[in-house]
């Protein structure tokens, strides 16, 4: 099940993972007339957070020090589950897709324990709203991934995806769009980008999960950076193989339209951060709801 | 090509459910208008296509341009611009609406077929449709928003018509849009009246009034 082939695509995943952030700062940086930051700069910071030390509360217990391990844990194997697109990944098994969401859920989890723990109410709201918009999320992925288990009819996610070019093919055209449509809001939403929440804004009372990591620092603030790559990479990975959904049989051809794929997405978001605003708090559950409803005639489609 | 319009009536009916703007929700029962006439173009035109043709044309016509500009004259007249109030929300409208769509599949997939070669997604697109206008009158309180509702409802009994009576009467199609063209017309006069004795359109306070 497990040959050491299979790992490249892990070990590139998680080594290039900073840079999609960095993509994402550079198009927002030079649609906004700046320079910007250097591409490389997201592995500064995680150089330079690991070689500092932690402070930890009084208040706090081992849930606050779990919090970041474990978050990033539950990321670093759910990624051994996502496919490069068509490249199959390092593990793949039946009904795998359910485990990669849970890890996440789980890292998610923790997250909000470790905020909770703090004992701040800045971080109490954050973990609140953090949980809301995980709780509306959960059925939309769940829904686009049933969806495409209908379509493809396999279980795991490698297979499915190595089966997407067939479905273009097919009459089932108008489901991909929404899929795909789908899946960005959810990317943008997961991954807490503009129209949802801000990453880079430091007014406490608007962030969402940025507030819940206010506490940490040093190594602790590493790993949840590096796990907020993780995530970015995950989902642009689901988005990608969705997108350019190319089945040349040669790994190499399709790892680097996957690889392109990838980064195209990093610039879409990096553009949609630049060109729209912040959506009203209230907001982010009724577009979450109508997202839902996307998803919903997905799934009656493919039941047809 | 059917199946993806049928997907863009579903996405407006959420769209409207979700709205509470005045003039978007008439925009987009225009649109549902406009893709409603492309309906019958796209499917199986057989030998009938001229009669087709001039209902699609026909139906653009009315249900695209002439109601939405009575609908938006009415708007600005009587400057209900918002629904501000409805009894159930608009992000909670569009759950019942899920749920509807739900239901909409699971009935049209009970439903025996004669003849296997109409397409079955109409039935289910045609049946939400109609749950939507529904759902839109008893849950707005803005007579205008009513009205949007009964256009709503009607597209989706309309639907029904194109997608599998071929061989309904070409006059009985005829009447039915003569019907809605009337009944929005003579609406938006009430509209007009009721704002100008009232200040207001809002429906539910016309149960206070006695003789």
């Amino acid at each position: 099940m497990l040959n050491l082939p299979s790992l490249i695509p892990f070990l590139i995943a998680l080594g290039t993972a900073p840079l999609l952030l960095g993509v994402i700062q550079r198009t927002k940086a030079i649609t906004a007339g700046r320079q910007g930051q250097p591409i490389l700069q997201p592995y500064f910071d995680l150089s330079k957070l690991l070689r500092k030390g932690a402070v930890y509360s009084r208040t706090t217990t081992w849930v606050f020090r779990a919090g970041p391990l474990l978050s990033l844990a539950g990321l670093g194997t759910a990624l051994l589950m996502v496919p490069w697109g068509s490249v199959p990944a390092t593990i793949a098994f039946s009904g795998d897709f359910v485990l990669v969401l849970y890890l996440l859920a789980l890292g998610r989890f923790f997250t909000i324990a470790a905020a909770l723990d703090t004992g701040s109410s800045f971080e109490g709201m954050g973990a609140s709203r953090e949980a809301l918009f995980a709780a509306l999320t959960e059925p939309i992925v769940f829904a686009v991934l049933i969806t495409l288990v209908r379509l493809t009819g396999e279980m795991s996610l490698t297979n499915m995806y190595q089966q997407m070019s067939l479905i273009l093919r097919s009459a089932s055209g108008a489901a991909l769009i929404l899929l795909i449509v789908i899946m960005f809001v959810i990317l943008l939403t997961e991954n807490s980008r503009i129209p949802v929440d801000d990453p880079t804004t430091h007014l406490e009372l608007t962030m969402i999960h940025e507030v819940m990591v206010l506490d940490h620092g040093g190594p602790d603030l590493a790993f949840i950076l590096y796990g907020s790559a993780l995530k970015l990479w995950i989902f642009s990975a689901l988005l990608a193989g969705l997108i350019l959904p190319v089945y040349t049989g040669n790994l190499l051809l399709d790892g680097l339209a996957f690889l392109s794929g990838m980064f195209g997405i990093s610039v879409a978001v990096g553009v949609v951060e630049s060109v729209m605003a912040r959506l009203r708090l209230l907001l982010v559950p009724h577009m979450l709801i109508g997202t839902t409803a996307i998803a919903a005639v997905c799934i009656y489609l493919t039941l047809g | 090509m059917q199946d993806l319009l049928f997907v863009l009536l579903i996405l407006t009916g959420f769209v409207f459910l979700g709205s509470g703007r005045m003039q978007f929700g008439i925009r987009t029962v225009a649109l549902q208008g406009i893709l409603l006439g492309l309906i019958p173009l796209l499917g199986n035109l057989q030998d009938l296509w001229a009669r087709l043709t001039a209902l699609a044309v026909l139906s653009l016509a009315i249900k695209g341009m002439v109601l939405p500009y009575f609908l938006t004259r009415a708007m600005h007249k009587s400057k209900a611009l918002h629904e501000d109030n409805p009894f159930v929300g608009f992000t909670a409208s569009m759950v019942v609406g899920i749920i509807c769509l739900g239901g909409s599949f699971w009935i049209a997939s009970r439903l025996p077929f004669i003849d296997s070669s109409q397409p079955k997604m109409a039935v289910a697109v045609s049946l939400f449709i109609v749950l939507v206008g529904f759902f839109v009158i008893i849950s707005r309180r803005k007579a205008l928003s009513q009205v949007l509702g009964y256009l709503v409802m009607e597209n989706g009994v309309y639907i029904f018509g194109v997608a599998f009576a071929v061989d309904v009467p070409w006059l009985v199609e005829l009447g039915v849009l003569l019907d809605v063209f009337v009944a929005v017309f003579v609406m938006g006069i009430v509209i007009f009246h009721i704002s100008k004795s009232f200040d207001h359109i809002d429906t539910d306070q016309l149960s206070s009034l006695t003789g």
